[in-house]
């Protein structure tokens, strides 16, 4: 039984239709994130599975029982917001204790579960600081555990980490999926950082105009994409891209040929060759399967260097070694992994199968 | 163009504020010349300096072969570029790349005659009677960029001209940067506070911190070998593992096993930090030799390299792996070091030993 369940969701907000028929199955215990670019629907998403807002049509299912009629609080599902919203004359222990404070929960039992907490945020030190004296990691910790205090059916948390700088981001990401580990409750995240989805989650559904374009795990969604622009929107440096046409047992471009790795079309349409920047090489490649290319910029990022090439009017990325040295206009041969290619319809743009 | 040198450098404001307290650099004719450092290290008080809008508390600025400390901004032949899509919206590419010389008045031959020459450079030619709303994120810079070189100058400055750019178009417009900058061998000094666009674009990047410089290297010295504790954990993401060694035996060992080659020239019972960076280590099964054993805290697969987070007893380490890499969170795992000797530095000084 699915803990989350969206099914044919819609909901318009005067001329703008934010979910379009959205469809969703959230198991329990699941790392889920509702991965896309602002303006998919992602909030709505949560708000309407959170009762915040009532859907124009489409059910709501939690733990398999039709929410309809159950208020926000009824739904017994925490939301973590980006903001932290602390209260600025409360200590972070106040704070967190505070949604058990308003259900008058004995006081024992309260600085019981705040422990509790903090010890699983590892934040014990902090307890008796208020907001001013902590940094943002750290008040965004404070409101984590106070969502956490509540032991909800499960935790809805709209793009937290965003107002976060990078170092501090990437150690948050370890500690969610850690406390998400060691809470073993369903976790349905909202974020448009296709690293952040990559890294934490079980299960990624990306979302683009209110509605789901691909639903799985982030190897799958990345290995598999099933549109192109999926497939330009998980990864980074992202999927290059390349117009052609599958003639024969051959895919033709402008400029360049490969062999068809068993695509099954062969009438000519106008086709979108992808392929991931680490699927191609410099160094090694057949002559069967490479394309003729001009060096138009090197970017060294000390574990890599990224070589951006033209093939035939077209810029591509190649992720190069990192001690790789080309100058401008040079011309290179860039090997291509055929079996790591993707086509896709250049109209439809959906994936053509194998 | 030209190279910039400055010497003894140092920059007090009114209220006290020492933001440079001894600065000593040299950017080649032509070369891109990167700034990098967080808020507040100095770096932008130092482009402002050179650029002539705050004049020095003391020390020297030489452009090309002039002292220009007492040359006003316009007087010396820089550039400064801003926020590449700073264009005038209502005016054509031609009228914004001419914008600075119709202002200073010139003949309109000679102003049709720059823009002509700006636009084959920076191949605008098609593109001159759009306007900027028009032209895609790469073709605006490429015109603000058209914009200054008609005044002909000796050094570009920029100042985090991409942060306000979302991540694709920044990704884009670096490479297009970096294309124009080598094609045109212009001499560029570019201000930033992103080490990964400091990295990609950067002949040489200084490292400031705190109105002093830390390093000054190529993208690969800095990021191989930091010259400072500073230096490392500010390149580099996943961050660079700093591991606590002591030499034993011919080699550096961490608490619970892990061996780490030693540099020449370090005395026995030497106590230091090793700096190694996430792809230096391996996920091994446990019971592997000379690694040390932890539990998996983490693992992020990014697609095409999978970072996985151990804690072990010589604290967490970040591993880069590749995408195939078995292990799963809360795995009894071994982590071990390969390839040739790291930097390692001194825990006191947070300098680099020099071996």
């Amino acid at each position: 039984m699915s803990a989350i369940r969206a099914i044919a969701v819609s909901k318009a907000f005067g001329d703008v239709q934010a979910l379009d028929g959205l469809d969703l199955e959230v198991a329990e215990g699941a790392f889920f994130v509702l991965l896309g670019p602002s303006g998919a629907g992602k909030t709505t998403t949560l708000r309407v599975l959170a009762g915040l807002e009532k859907p124009d049509a489409g059910t709501v299912e939690l733990d398999g029982i039709d929410a309809a009629g159950a208020t926000p609080a009824a739904r017994d599902l925490a939301m973590v917001f980006q903001s932290y919203a602390l209260y600025p004359k409360k200590t972070a222990a106040e704070n967190i204790a505070s949604p058990l404070t308003a259900r008058r929960m004995p006081k024992d039992e309260i600085g019981r579960e705040v422990r509790r907490v903090a010890e699983l945020l590892r934040i014990e030190r902090l307890l008796d600081r208020r907001p001013a004296q902590m940094s943002g990691g750290e008040q965004q910790r404070v409101a984590l555990g106070r969502a956490l205090v509540r032991d909800p059916r499960a935790f809805l948390m709209d793009e937290p980490l965003t107002n976060l700088d990078l170092k501090l981001r990437v150690a948050m990401r370890t500690e969610l999926t850690r406390i998400h580990r060691s809470l073993g409750r369903t976790f349905l995240y909202v974020t448009n950082d296709q690293v952040e989805a990559m890294s934490m989650a079980d299960q990624i559904a990306v979302l683009r105009n209110g509605r789901v374009q691909q639903v799985g795990s982030p190897a799958e969604v990345y290995d598999r994409p099933v549109n192109r622009w999926v497939a330009r929107f998980v990864g980074s440096p992202r999927m290059n891209l390349l117009p052609c046409r599958a003639a024969g047992d051959r895919l033709t471009g402008d400029a360049w040929a490969l062999p068809n790795p068993g695509y099954a079309t062969t009438d000519g349409r106008p086709l979108t060759l992808g392929v991931r920047p680490e699927d191609l090489s410099l160094d090694r490649h057949e002559p069967a399967a490479s394309l003729p290319a001009t060096v138009y910029a090197t970017e060294p990022l000390g574990d890599r260097t990224l070589v951006d090439v033209e093939v035939g009017g077209h810029r591509l990325q190649v992720k190069a070694p990192p001690s790789v040295a080309y100058e401008v206009g040079e011309r290179v041969v860039v090997g291509v992994e055929l079996d790591r290619i993707h086509l896709f319809d250049a109209e439809t743009e959906t994936a053509v199968a194998r | 163009m030209a190279r910039v040198q400055v010497s003894g450098l140092r920059k007090q404001f009114p209220d006290g504020t020492v933001a440079i307290e001894h600065l000593d650099l040299q950017i080649e004719d032509g070369e891109l010349f990167v700034m990098l450092g967080p808020s507040g290290c100095g770096k932008t008080t130092t482009l402002r300096c050179i650029a002539g809008l705050e004049r020095q508390t003391a020390g020297t600025i030489v452009v090309g072969d002039e002292v220009v400390d007492d040359l006003r901004p316009s007087e010396r032949d820089i550039a400064m570029v801003f926020q590449f899509y700073a264009l005038y919206p209502h005016m054509t590419c031609r009228d914004n790349i001419a914008f600075p010389l119709r202002a200073q008045g010139r003949p309109k031959a000679e102003v049709d005659a720059a823009v002509t020459e700006a636009a084959r450079m920076l191949q605008l030619e098609p593109l001159l009677d759009r306007r900027p709303k028009r032209l895609s994120g790469g073709e605006q810079q490429r015109v603000a960029l058209g914009r200054a070189m008609v005044r002909n100058p000796r050094a570009f400055l920029m100042d985090e001209p991409l942060t306000n750019l979302d991540a694709e178009l920044r990704a884009d417009m670096r490479a297009e940067l970096k294309h124009l900058q080598q094609r045109l061998s212009t001499t560029m000094v570019y201000v930033t506070h992103d080490q990964v666009e400091a990295m990609a674009l950067g002949h040489r990047i200084a490292i400031f911190n705190d109105g002093r410089i830390e390093q000054i290297g190529t993208p690969l010295e800095v990021y191989e070998r930091p010259a400072s504790l500073f230096a490392a954990r500010f390149i580099g993401s996943p961050p660079i593992n700093l591991v606590d060694v002591e030499l034993t035996n011919g080699s550096l060992t961490a608490a619970g096993g892990l061996r780490v080659v030693a540099p020449d020239g370090l005395r026995r019972g030497d106590r230091l930090i090793a700096g190694v960076r996430p792809e230096r280590l391996t996920v091994l099964p446990p019971g592997a030799e000379e690694a040390v054993e932890g539990r998996v805290v983490s693992r992020e697969a990014l697609g095409d390299e999978t970072i996985y987070v151990v804690d072990a007893a010589c604290g967490e380490l970040h591993v880069r792996m590749p995408p195939t890499a078995p292990y799963a969170a809360e795995d009894p795992v071994a982590v071990r070091f390969e390839g040739g000797a790291p930097p390692v530095y001194d825990p006191t000084s947070g300098q680099v030993v020099a071996t």
